[in-house]
């Protein structure tokens, strides 16, 4: 292919700041209100976003996710950018991040813009660098695309409250489930100052939705990782479930600890399985969206940790097998979300469909494709498991063959 | 019966396929004896289309599918959407919430392709600059699977209206120009440009965000399937990613565990916790800076006062007067605290003076511009910087002055009616009255005389219990 003019310099920096930025594991573009551009403006936002390229780890690339820079004064043992790592470094100036995120707008490549960064000269400083590239990119550009920005929790809390005016997201990491960890892990950061600052996001997010203005409409969401520490899987839901309580977090994010180059000698030697990441994910949706709290989840597992062999509604229907089998020409919704291998969407199909026709197995085969599993925990109009249920080996006959699955399918 | 023939035309053929629909409903033919053909450009309906038979109402829900349906390249479309009619209007209305019945459920499964399709189109269409053109304009090839281009359309145009854009497909083309957009002939490949000077960087963006430590093609593909690959430009760097991630991960775990660089830069990291603002002017600055949160103010208008003045009051926003000259309290409310405050025994240029909100908040009703309350999240976005300055200021004694005052400076909205008097604004002694204006808004002269008179008392006190012992620098306020 021929060459074609492209600032070398320009590329070289992206390739560095992307690398460096792919650890945070959030993309999505959702939740902002449908918008469309102006005459003489560009983009908009579909409400659900979309992901305009999947890299081969199976991951959606949406937005163009990247640090403003990644040095960084901070030491946060997990991170390739903190500033006892080795790593190659490079930093973006202003209308670098605001060329390349509206020049790769126009050519459909994304949705927008996630902007992070490493902490330079000192928070507040880092946060208006950030601020700067929104407010060009929307004054100066006309763009209604999506921005999610990361804010730094030590800035000043009047920048977190500017930074709400222009960004559809903003998320502050947690990072590590509990205080402690945190203060081994990442020696500049401190937890409360972290809560304070979703606290006051979370209070914002509020009232301007009451009052019909613009702060953060997308909400906030936030990451922790996972496998860096010892904390179990049970104490990461909970984290979890305070933040959706309290903060009202719209996704918490959970990223397995992976392999970094140049990685710190504080931290274990092994990643965690990357089914543990996928089990959490699991776990969470049934803390959002299926009625279960976290310690129903936990006891499908052992020691607080979650059952990497089974799925986390399966592990929990078969210590609870007393509770089935299920009829779904009857059973309450509360109860039909219970079934292992029936998502809330085929549930919901069932109790309209129910409605006006007697279910039969091959219907229910239709709206699901996790009947394996379901079969042994239902009744139909022609199907019963009698016995399958108090057979010892029913968890074997479940198990599936480790394959690789896809994370946020 | 003889079979009675539809002929629609190529593609998705909504308006064909409706005006047919009413006129079998009419003339109630039940769907074995129809078939439906499809032509590059039919005759319509053998010139029988003359007469159009009235609209039928059909549920939202069959509308919506048939919307879809008929974008399926599947040729029995037309003949399954048609079964699917009759059966609803013959007794069967409710028939779509039966997601389990075979028809409603290949339907839908057409549906959700036709979705599918729609969104990947949405997704993986990659323009290229026209080069040379003189003004920017792009275009794209893109194949989409179903006939789905002017379905999909509209969705560039609410995302691309500033720019002139074609999208060239093998199905037919579409092309916006700034105000219009207009469908043409299928096109070729070669139509569009063959490359693009962003490319590179965006197959290096797409290059470095692939983490190979979590390498899973499978994933990949469910979501972003082979046959769209050719007309992606990253999508050329996949199989080198795929084929050397494990050796990279080997690399990284093999370099584990290296000792941290020893990268202390004490006099950096203390420089930058120390990042507060030390000043008026600073804060100032900064506020002047962020520009007013509701638009359409002059300028920021900040405090006003000795910096560490004995008593700090505290109002709602400028008003137009104080907004036209930059300073707190100047208009005819400031002009009456003035007053008061002199008959109170309290010198102006000994207090500080400052705002709940430092932007003036207006409507405009011909010439004049009418003050409009802050809403509650508008004083909270102002309040980090009135905490700020007050803490640079530390006074004695502060005054809210009004109901939003009060807001600003406990962060709760409370009537003043039940605060006035005495209070505690987190570490700072404070005490709450009303807010000048009120005075003036009093309908009659008789309760007004009465309020300035509370108000006046107020000051007094407020005099009192900022006059502190010089000698202890204890305020009087335990001697009550
Ligand atoms: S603050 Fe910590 S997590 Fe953030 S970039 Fe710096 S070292 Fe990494």
């Amino acid at each position: 292919m021929k060459e074609l003019p492209v600032d070398e310099k320009l590329a070289k920096k992206l390739r560095i700041l992307a690398d460096a930025a792919k650890y945070d594991a959030s993309c999505a573009s959702s939740g902002a209100p449908k918008r469309k551009a102006d005459p003489d403006g560009l983009g908009s936002t579909t409400g659900a976003g979309i992901c305009h390229a999947y890299t081969p780890d199976g991951r959606c690339v949406s937005l163009l996710k990247i640090l403003l820079t990644n040095y960084c004064l901070f030491d946060c043992a997990y991170c390739v950018n903190r500033r006892s790592s080795n790593v190659k470094r490079a930093k973006f100036s202003v209308d670098e991040v605001v060329t390349l995120t509206i020049e790769f707008y126009k050519r459909n490549y994304i949705e927008g813009l996630f902007l992070s960064s490493g902490i330079i000269r000192s928070p507040d400083y880092t946060m208006e660098q950030m601020l700067l590239v929104v407010k060009k990119l929307r004054r100066d550009h006309g763009f209604r695309g999506y921005v999610h920005l990361k804010s730094i929790p030590e800035a000043s809390p009047w920048l977190i409250e500017e930074a709400g005016l222009w960004a559809d997201r903003l998320s502050i990491n947690l990072e590590l489930p509990t205080e402690a960890s945190l203060g081994r892990l990442a020696p500049e950061k401190d937890g409360a100052s972290i809560e304070g600052a979703m606290a006051q996001m979370h209070e914002r997010i509020l009232e301007s939705k009451q009052e019909r203005r613009h702060f953060s409409p997308a909400g906030q969401s936030t990451q922790m990782i996972v496998g860096a520490d010892d904390t179990t899987d049970a104490d990461v839901l909970r984290t979890s479930a305070k933040l959706y309580g309290h903060y009202d977090m719209r996704r918490v994010y959970y990223s397995a600890f992976s392999p970094i180059p140049d990685s710190s000698s504080v931290l274990p030697l092994k990643p965690p399985p990357l089914m543990r990441e996928n089990r959490l994910y699991q776990a969470d949706w049934l803390l959002r969206y299926y009625g279960f709290d976290v310690d129903e989840i936990a006891s499908g597992g052992e020691k607080g940790m979650l059952d990497l062999e089974v799925d986390p509604k399966l592990a929990w229907a078969l210590k609870n097998r007393h509770l089935f089998p299920v009829d779904v020409n009857v059973a309450e919704r509360e109860m039909l979300l219970r079934v292992p291998g029936l998502g809330a969407r085929a549930v919901d199909k069932i109790v309209v469909a129910r409605k006006h026709t007697t279910l039969r197995l091959e219907d229910v085969a239709r709206l699901t494709s996790g009947l394996k599993r379901a079969r042994p925990f239902l009744i139909t109009a022609d199907h019963h498991p009698q016995g399958r249920l108090d057979r010892l080996d029913l968890r074997e006959t479940l198990v599936e063959k480790p394959e690789q699955l896809s994370l946020f399918a | 019966m003889t079979l009675h023939r539809i002929t629609l035309r190529d593609g998705a053929d909504l308006d064909g396929f409706r005006k047919a629909v009413r006129r079998l409903v009419h003339e109630e033919l039940a769907p074995q004896h129809v078939v439906f053909d499809v032509e590059a450009a039919p005759d319509l309906f053998g010139g029988e289309a003359a007469g159009e038979a009235s609209p039928i109402s059909l549920p939202r829900s069959l509308s919506e599918m048939i919307g879809r349906v008929v974008c399926h390249r599947d040729p029995e479309r037309y003949a399954l959407l048609y079964q699917l009619v009759w059966r609803v209007l013959n007794g069967e209305r409710e028939l779509l919430d039966i997601a389990t019945d075979p028809l409603v459920h290949r339907l839908e499964l057409m549906a959700r392709a036709v979705r599918r399709d729609l969104h990947k189109m949405h997704a993986f269409v990659r323009f290229r600059r026209i080069r040379d053109a003189e003004l920017e304009r792009f275009a794209a090839w893109f194949e989409p699977e179903h006939f789905i281009l002017e379905a999909a359309a509209p969705f560039f145009v609410d995302r691309f209206r500033s720019l002139d854009w074609t999208i060239l497909t093998p199905i037919g083309s579409a092309h916006w120009d700034r105000d219009k957009l207009t469908y043409g002939p299928p096109a070729r490949r070669e139509d569009a440009p063959a490359e693009d000077e962003f490319e590179d960087s965006w197959r290096g963006y797409y290059e470095s965000v692939f983490n190979p430590a979590r390498v899973n093609p499978v994933a990949m593909r469910a979501e972003m399937p082979k046959k769209y690959w050719r007309n992606m430009p990253e999508a050329v760097a996949i199989p080198g990613l795929i084929q050397t991630a494990s050796q990279r991960v080997e690399r990284m775990i093999e370099q584990e565990a290296t000792m941290p660089a020893k990268r202390t830069p004490e006099r950096a990291l203390e420089a930058m916790w120390d990042q507060e603002p030390k000043t008026l002017e600073e804060l100032n600055a900064i506020i002047a800076k962020a520009g007013p949160l509701v638009p359409g103010a002059t300028q920021a208008v900040f405090g006003e006062g000795p910096a560490h003045a004995d008593i700090a009051f505290v109002g709602e926003q400028p008003g137009d007067q104080e907004d036209l000259q930059g300073r707190p309290f100047v208009g005819p409310a400031g002009k009456l605290l003035t007053r008061a405050l002199t008959e109170a025994g309290i010198d102006r240029s000994h207090t500080y003076l400052t705002n709940a909100v430092k932007h003036f908040k207006f409507e405009q009703r011909g010439h004049r511009r009418i003050h409009s309350k802050p809403t509650t999240g508008e004083v909270k976005h102002y309040r980090p910087w009135l905490m700020k300055e007050l803490e640079l200021v530390r006074p004695k004694l502060v005054v809210a002055l009004g109901a939003t005052a009060l807001l600003a400076l406990t962060g709760k909205a409370t009537p003043i009616t039940r605060s006035r008097g005495r209070a505690k604004f987190g570490a700072w002694e404070g005490y709450v009255t009303v807010h000048p204006s009120y005075l003036l808004r009093l309908p009659d002269e008789e309760t007004k005389r009465e309020a300035y008179a509370a108000f006046l008392a107020d000051l007094r006190r407020i005099h009192d219990l900022a006059l502190a012992d010089p000698d202890t620098g204890e305020l009087p306020l335990a001697a009550e």
